[in-house]
């Protein structure tokens, strides 16, 4: 057995410390922490239990946004009233994400760390060379099963595709993530895997998820997060897209647009590109799908997982165009 | 522990009439919903050990060297086994002395043949530490490539196919045939490798006392298990004793004996202890069975009619380097449609995998989405409804060999699922339906069969003083519902109520029951069950009649009827007498009979003897992003004799939902270079959700046998799975016009 040291933190600061010192990880809902240890990825000296921590899981909404605790359960914010009001996409994106057992475990800071499903990254007991979990090793996915990686965002040390569903939907509507005093938003949170895919998120030793904040638009209000997968429950996404949509008020006119794709990226991925080409134009379905096809410009595929450069696109459009007839 | 219920856990069973035929609950409902079941791996004598298996990396080569000193050095390790201290066995486990003996990876040697084969075992105080030390021996190894894939090796034609049915037959002239067609289809088939997956893993908890055995593991074949464990360890088979009261699914894996539940027995055996040993989920991916992928091309000729004048089919698939077994998918062509030519052939590749094995409905399940696939498109390019096209070419005799059916009510199956299903007002083109939301609608069908299977049983009853009886078979329990079904036979086959009947099952000092497999368990162990009731009644009429004090007296054996603990006389029922006043009067304490259930040899030779059905699809397919949902399933079914209709829609439904994992789900995705399997995970290899399977209806369709046994019984357990994965991709290319050919059909076959 190989021993690891538990210790549940009283506080946010002591959560802090104690994560900060070599081979401490913090532990939220475990769904994948204690998944990755079985597996050997995640090795822990010390596991620092947060769960206990008062005053991280709650969910304030008002007219200035949402204020969403780090260790709200996934399946609470789904169901939150107001997040269903005011962020139809973010609730979506939840609800759409793993089985029910799994969203009343799971932690919305957990969520958004969670790592790649590549399965070679998984395998370290068979598979020696991943630039992810060892940074010069190698890839062992490029030339090896890739039907679920990445086709943006990718580099020649790792195309590993970034499974989470929820941050797909924060990415489109500005959210930031909160680490105690400092703020990034999203986008910035999440690294390109670039040479140095091992280091996945802008956070440094000692810091911690407090909360995610996700500003109010009106483009949040009106919009929808649309997945797409073989199988209709427990699955994570073979394109999928949180798309927010605003109108003048002639009822025609693209004010403020969101796109942002998920299962496809590296990283949450905004696709500004798409936004430009339509925000000021009449919403109307030729155009939004000429300019769906922007979300995939500069895509790269490794075999297998061409589909996704083609399916994209008609994830975004599609999303766009059903937020365009819901009245 | 055999099956037995406590008394305050006897389900309250309301029923009226007969024990057969009644849709009882599950007797180990409770016992399941209570979490109180005991499982093999649920079991711990005292002192037991942990074992882990510590498996290989690699495909095919040698294992050079193994760090064994540092996975005893940890702390809990006690033990490591490998092929240096191994203990001896009896029996080589290479050698196979019939073709049923598979080849069992026993630390015989160095040498890889697959992924995932076992290369030591680590035994330890607790789990985690032989877990951990099983990781500590970080195994070097001499690779060798990988053969992978249906090309990756020379191709042969293997000497049998299945259960050693030859690999190529033919009946009249299949070119011919396809010369004087008017329409001619050809068509190629990918389907993948699947791995059984049950619930539960492969376990074993096994104890040495001397040279006498004591194992916990789940197991579908009693008997066989004990014969080939007594063999490897040379000892007699009466001193292994296994329980196995509840299996948590087997679907064909559990049929033989593994390898790695051997190991737990070496292990037990090594270090003097009991052992517990149970495979990680992705241990499940190698040595314990797998379906083989299948290439298959049907060529079909039909006249102006759409009558078939010729069917080819011949099937690619695989098996290991070591050992034989042989997806028999072409002879799905041999009992379904009628054609003056039908040739099937096969061959195959051996492959650095572990050797393939019955996986529910093996051969049936391949060829059947195959052929129901090439009749589709058969129909088509007749211009004819499928249908149609099928009762166009019903066989009255089975097409290979001219044998009648002993029973086939296909004819009804189509009828009464097709009407349920609305199947009538179906365009005939393809892409002709949307819903309101806009999603192509397509329907399809597909023929379902299973042969009507019997193996050799042996069941013990007694009738006890009091009147109560007592029947025993070592039958198997796999959570299909035996453990009902069989207390069903057996109340009805003494007269007696079923909570009068203690029913025991699931060890295997019981007499033998057979296998639970080939779908024949319930008519095999059931005919046994009968016949020992039958076998006790006898004798209790003898003594009945026989005796000038009973009110039946001079009745004759054939003059009584057994019913509710009594015997009456047929002609006079108001002349009866009670089981216990027969026994009292008689002096005995109680009786005993014994039967047998066995296939009839002369009824063999006559009659094609089949299980038929009918299931029709409705798929709705998003025209854009090609996501494929299946909306409705209707089957319907004749498979002789209904034991217990719940059980046995729950087979069908189970068989229907795997159909439907068949078509668009299931699939082992292998990494070519390596020859690893990449999604040896539940959340990676994929069968269906529940969100999946919005609505499944099978419908029992009345058919009496009087061929196939006694009891009038054929099998359910795996015809579900053929003609639903058919009709579903039939379904799919009537929603889209595209024809799916590789399997399962997923979102980038549909983006077009
Ligand atoms: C079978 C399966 C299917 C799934 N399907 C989906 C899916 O479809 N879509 C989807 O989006 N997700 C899916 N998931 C992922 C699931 O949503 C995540 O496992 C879950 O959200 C993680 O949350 P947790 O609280 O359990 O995190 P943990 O496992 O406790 O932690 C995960 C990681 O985050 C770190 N961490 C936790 N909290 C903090 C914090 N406050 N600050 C900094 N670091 C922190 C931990 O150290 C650890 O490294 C699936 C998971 C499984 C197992
Ligand atoms: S894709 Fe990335 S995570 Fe996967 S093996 Fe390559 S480097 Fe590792």
């Amino acid at each position: 057995m190989r021993d690891f040291a538990y210790l549940r933190a009283t506080s946010t600061e002591a959560a802090r410390q104690a994560a900060a010192l070599p081979g401490a990880m913090l532990l939220a809902g475990g769904t994948t922490l204690i998944d990755l240890a079985k597996c050997g990825v995640a090795e822990p000296e010390t596991l620092v239990d947060i769960t206990h921590l008062e005053g991280l899981d709650g969910i304030a909404v008002d007219e200035r946004g949402a204020m969403i605790g780090a260790l709200a359960r996934m399946g609470h914010v789904a169901d939150h009233a107001d997040i269903k009001g005011r962020f139809p996409a973010v609730s979506e994106a939840v609800w759409q994400a793993a089985s029910a057992q799994i969203r009343n475990m799971a932690t919305i800071g957990g969520n958004l760390m969670q790592r790649t499903r590549c399965p070679y990254f998984r395998d370290p007991s068979n598979f020696s060379a991943c630039n992810k979990r060892q940074p010069g090793s190698g890839c062992s996915a490029i030339g090896g099963v890739t039907r679920g990686h990445a086709v943006l965002g990718t580099s020649e040390a790792c195309i590993a595709m970034y499974p989470g569903d929820l941050a797909t939907a924060l990415v489109a509507f500005d959210a930031t993530v909160h680490l105690g005093e400092r703020q990034l938003l999203v986008d910035d949170f999440f690294l390109l895997p670039g040479a140095t895919p091992d280091k996945e998120h802008a956070i440094e030793p000692g810091e911690m998820i407090t909360a995610v904040e996700i500003p109010a638009s009106a483009a949040a209000r009106r919009s929808t997060y649309l997945k797409v997968r073989d199988r209709q429950s427990y699955e994570f996404a073979a394109a999928s897209a949180a798309v927010g949509l605003e109108l003048e008020p002639d009822g025609r006119t693209i004010r403020d647009l969101r796109v942002a794709l998920g299962g496809v990226a590296t990283k949450p991925w905004r696709a500004r590109a798409v936004e430009d080409a339509l925000k000021g134009k009449v919403l109307e379905p030729d155009a939004v799908r000429a300019a769906s096809l922007l979300a995939v410009e500069g895509a790269v595929d490794h075999g297998a997982n061409h589909y996704k450069i083609e399916l994209a696109p008609r994830v975004v459009a599609r999303a766009i165009l059903t937020l365009g007839e819901a009245a | 522990m055999t099956l037995e219920l406590g008394p305050n856990q006897q389900p309250a069973h309301t029923r009226h009439g007969s024990s057969i035929g009644q849709p009882l609950t599950r007797r180990d409902g409770f016992l399941k919903v209570t979490g109180t079941a005991r499982f093999a791996a649920d079991n711990h004598p005292p002192g037991m050990l942990y074992a882990a298996l510590a498996v290989s990396s690699i495909a095919r080569g040698r294992v050079v060297s193994l760090d064994v000193e540092a996975a005893k050095a940890h702390s809990g390790v006690v033990e490591v086994m490998t092929p240096l201290n191994r203990p001896a066995l009896a029996a080589d486990p290479d050698a196979k002395d019939h073709p049923f003996m598979f080849r069992l990876d026993l630390l015989q040697n160095d040498r890889v043949r697959y992924p995932n084969q076992s290369i030591a075992v680590v035994i330890a105080q607790t789990l985690e530490a032989a877990t951990e030390g099983a990781a500590l021996l970080s195994p070097r190894y001499e690779v060798l490539p990988a053969r992978v894939g249906l090309d990756g090796a020379e191709g042969f034609v293997p000497r049998g196919v299945g259960v050693g049915g030859p690999a190529v037959q033919q009946k009249g002239d299949v070119e011919a045939g396809l010369e004087s067609a008017r329409t001619r289809i050809e068509a190629t088939y990918e389907t993948p490798a699947q791995y059984h997956n049950a619930m539960e893993p492969h376990a074993i908890v096994a104890a040495w006392d001397g040279d006498r055995l004591s194992i916990d593991t789940p197991s579908q074949g009693l008997a066989m298990a004990q014969g080939r464990i007594a063999g490897l360890f040379g000892i007699a088979p009466q001193n292994v004793h296994i329980r196995s009261p509840f299996l948590g699914g087997g679907f064909g894996s559990k049929g033989m004996i593994s390898g790695p539940q051997v190991l737990g027995i070496l292990a037990a055996k090594l270090v003097g202890r009991p052992v517990k040993l149970v495979l990680r989920r992705e241990q499940m991916f190698g040595p314990v069975g797998h379906r083989a992928p299948t290439r298959q091309t049907l060529r079909m000729g039909m006249d102006g009619e759409g009558r078939l004048t010729a069917i080819s089919h011949h099937a690619r698939t695989t098996s290991s380097t070591f050992d034989d077994f042989f997806e028999p998918a072409a002879d799905a062509s041999h009992t379904l449609y009628a054609s003056p030519a039908i040739a099937t052939s096969h061959d195959a590749v051996r492959l650095d995998t572990g050797t393939p094995l019955f996986m529910r409905a093996p051969g049936e399940a391949t060829g059947s989405i195959a052929l129901e696939s090439a009749i589709d498109e058969a129909a088509h390019a007749c211009g004819m409804d499928p249908l149609e096209f099928r009762l166009r070419n019903y066989a009255e005799v089975e097409p290979m060999t001219g044998k009648p059916f002993s029973s086939k009510a296909l004819r009804e199956c189509y009828e009464q699922a097709a009407e349920r299903f609305g199947w009538a007002s179906r365009p005939l083109q393809p892409r002709r339906m949307r819903d309101a939301d806009g999603f192509l609608t397509g329907w399809g069908m597909g023929t379902a069969t299973f042969p009507a299977i019997m193996f050799q049983a042996e069941a013990r009853a007694v009738l006890r003083a009091d009147g109560s009886g007592l029947m025993e078979t070592g039958a198997q329990d796999m959570g299909q519902g035996a453990w009902t079904a069989f207390a069903q036979i057996a109340a009805d086959g003494l007269g007696l109520d079923i909570d009068q009947v203690d029913f025991r099952a699931g060890s295997s000092d019981l007499p033998n029951a057979g296998i639970a497999g080939g779908s024949g368990h319930t008519a095999t162990a059931g005919m046994a069950i009968h016949n020992a009731g039958a076998a006790v009644i006898a004798r209790l009429a003898d003594l009945a009649t026989g005796n000038e004090a009973s009110p039946l007296f001079g009745a004759g054996n054939e003059g009584v009827l057994a019913r509710g603990g009594r015997l009456y006389r047929r002609d006079d029922e108001s002349r009866s007498e009670s089981y216990a006043d027969i026994l009292a009067r008689a002096g005995l304490a109680e009786i005993e009979g014994r039967g047998k259930g066995a296939p009839d040899p002369a009824s063999q030779e006559t009659y094609a003897k089949h299980a038929h059905g009918a299931v029709f699809a409705e798929v709705k397919v998003d025209p854009d992003l090609g996501q494929i949902r299946v909306t409705r399933l209707v089957g319907a079914f004749a498979a002789g004799r209904v034991i217990n209709p719940r059980l046995v829609r729950s087979q069908y439904y189970g068989g229907m939902i795997w159909g439907v994992s068949f078509a668009l789900h299931e699939e082992a995705v292998t990494d070519r270079r390596s020859g690893r399997i990449q999604n040896a995970n539940l959340a990676d290899y994929h069968v269906p959700v529940n969100a999946d399977v919005p609505s499944v209806e099978a419908l029992l369709v009345h058919e009496d046998d009087p061929h196939v046994n006694a009891l009038g019984i054929k099998g359910v357990g795996e015809i579900g799975i053929t003609g639903t994965a058919g009709a579903v991709t039939n379904a799919v290319w009537h929603a889209t016009g595209v024809r799916p050919r590789r399997f399962p059909i997923r979102i980038e076959d549909m983006l077009g």
